[in-house]
């Protein structure tokens, strides 16, 4: 049979974490194994890599190809607006609230290549919010994080970004926010200037500032629960009082030590506010 | 001595709502093993696929997989929107927002094939109705394990790519029509 169909077992997976943590710092024990073992499989075929020991002797040897597997194993899937509802209750429920105060402060954890950080700004902007906001967007991989520093995505998706814009309840034309250019989508200058993009761990890294609002969407499911829960409780301490907390649609604060802390400003879009 | 298996797990596309009703509503009001459903459905559309499938069959326990959620017999669990499903060794679930494949999140074989590293030889795949070939790798890799396949019948399925291209790949124990699925579940668990 094909060699996709070569399963990597447990041990497999535990060996090659182990080295990624030794070699590199990295720590993706605690990485929800389905998915870790899926992405691996995805790596060695990508690579012809025949077997995990190829896969482990890479690593060892090559950092170049170190960068290209965490971009890997972190998934980097987004789009603009994605979950256009979720947009549209941020903008409809907890924006308002973010104008009482003289200047906002946005945490986006695991903002990947960005689409999601311009989308907020976007609705920020047509808020009148946009000016005296600082959004600090961050994520594990410095590869994505280029990429949402250079605000420029495929012309292609502009299409559905369009219609999920509208759904998202916006209230300019979304194509005023960008030029294009042969097959890109170069996003305003304007977008940018509030936008801080840096690196952050979420497994090994400290809050480092107090926030309104945290946005850190479909980043949770990829981690076990001893993990989520050390995360919720970093989010605990590094929002303000009455600050924000938005996770992805099939996230909640359900299963978390921290869950009293929070009150559900809605159960659909997964919008939570920490009151105690 | 008669092979007992612990898992259900059903795919399906176009007309595949229709093939799972059928069955769920002959399995009704559960069977006290977990099944798993993956259909093809329209992303940012909230359908209520859950209540639908529960209001409509008499099963008592549908829904929808959440994330981290152990896995319960007598419960039908369904993929959500957008999200790939996958299965972890102490039988909860792990959702996954990574590239579609075969154009679909979920897809049928990412959840078919994590299912059966879970489940192994005791897994029952069942493939319906639909208008790709999303499946046919999970029900090929079910079988490697040593799990029973059953297709819906190409011949009388609303869409019947899906099916065929199992058949065309897999060695599949049965080929039947919908109407004749829960009967063979039954015989097997």
């Amino acid at each position: 049979m094909s060699r996709e169909h070569k399963e990597i077992s447990q041990e497999d997976l535990s060996a090659v974490l182990e080295l990624v943590q030794k070699r590199y710092g990295f720590d993706f024990t605690q990485y929800a194994r389905s998915s870790m073992k899926r992405r691996m499989q995805r790596i060695m075929e990508n690579f012809g890599l025949p077997s995990v020991f190829e896969l482990k002797h890479k690593l060892l040897n090559d950092e170049l190809f170190f960068e290209v597997f965490v971009e890997e194993i972190t998934v980097n899937v987004t789009e603009m607006f994605r979950d256009p509802f979720f947009y549209k209750e941020l903008r409809e429920k907890v924006i308002p609230q973010l104008e009482s105060y003289p200047s906002v402060k946005i945490w986006h954890a695991g903002c990947s290549s960005g689409e999601e950080v311009y989308s907020l700004a976007i609705m920020l902007h047509e808020c009148g919010l946009l000016e005296r906001s600082r959004i600090y967007a961050t994520d594990i991989n410095s590869q994505v994080l280029n990429r949402a520093r250079a605000g420029i995505f495929d012309l292609r998706h502009m299409k559905d970004y369009t219609l999920n814009y509208i759904a998202a309840g916006g209230t300019g034309n979304f194509s005023d926010y960008y030029t294009a250019k042969y097959d890109q989508a170069i996003f305003k200058k304007e977008l940018k200037e509030p936008m801080i993009f840096s690196i952050h761990n979420l497994v090994a890294d400290k809050s480092f500032n107090e926030f309104n609002l945290i946005l850190c969407r479909n980043v949770l499911i990829y981690f076990n629960e001893h993990l989520q829960n050390q995360v919720i409780s970093l989010f605990s301490e590094s929002l303000c009082p009455f600050g924000y907390l938005a996770l992805g649609s099939k996230e909640s604060l359900l299963f978390y030590h921290d869950r009293d802390r929070y009150e559900t400003i809605s159960r659909m879009s997964k919008l939570f506010k920490l009151v105690r | 001595m008669k092979k007992r298996y612990k898992a259900v797990i059903i795919g399906g596309s176009a007309g595949g709502i229709d093939g799972v009703m059928r069955i769920l509503r002959d399995l009704s009001p559960g069977i006290p093993i977990p099944i798993f459903i993956v259909l093809h459905r329209l992303k940012n559309v909230y359908s209520h696929l859950d209540q639908i499938l529960g209001d409509g069959t008499g099963y008592t326990h549908v829904k929808d997989a959440d994330e981290k959620e152990s896995i319960q017999p007598y419960y039908a669990y369904l993929a959500p929107v957008n999200y790939h499903l996958l299965f972890e060794e102490d039988h909860t679930f792990s959702l996954d927002v990574s590239e579609q494949v075969n154009y679909s999140r979920p897809s049928i074989d990412v959840s078919f094939e994590s299912a059966a590293a879970l489940y192994r030889g005791e897994l029952l795949g069942i493939l319906l109705s639909g208008a790709n070939s999303d499946g046919a790798k999970g029900m090929h890799r079910i079988r490697e394990y040593g799990g029973y396949t059953i297709v819906e019948d190409p011949a009388t399925a609303y869409a019947p790519t899906m099916p065929q291209a199992a058949l065309d790949l897999v060695e599949v124990h049965k080929v039947v029509k919908k109407e004749d699925i829960a009967f063979e579940v039954k015989r097997l668990i």
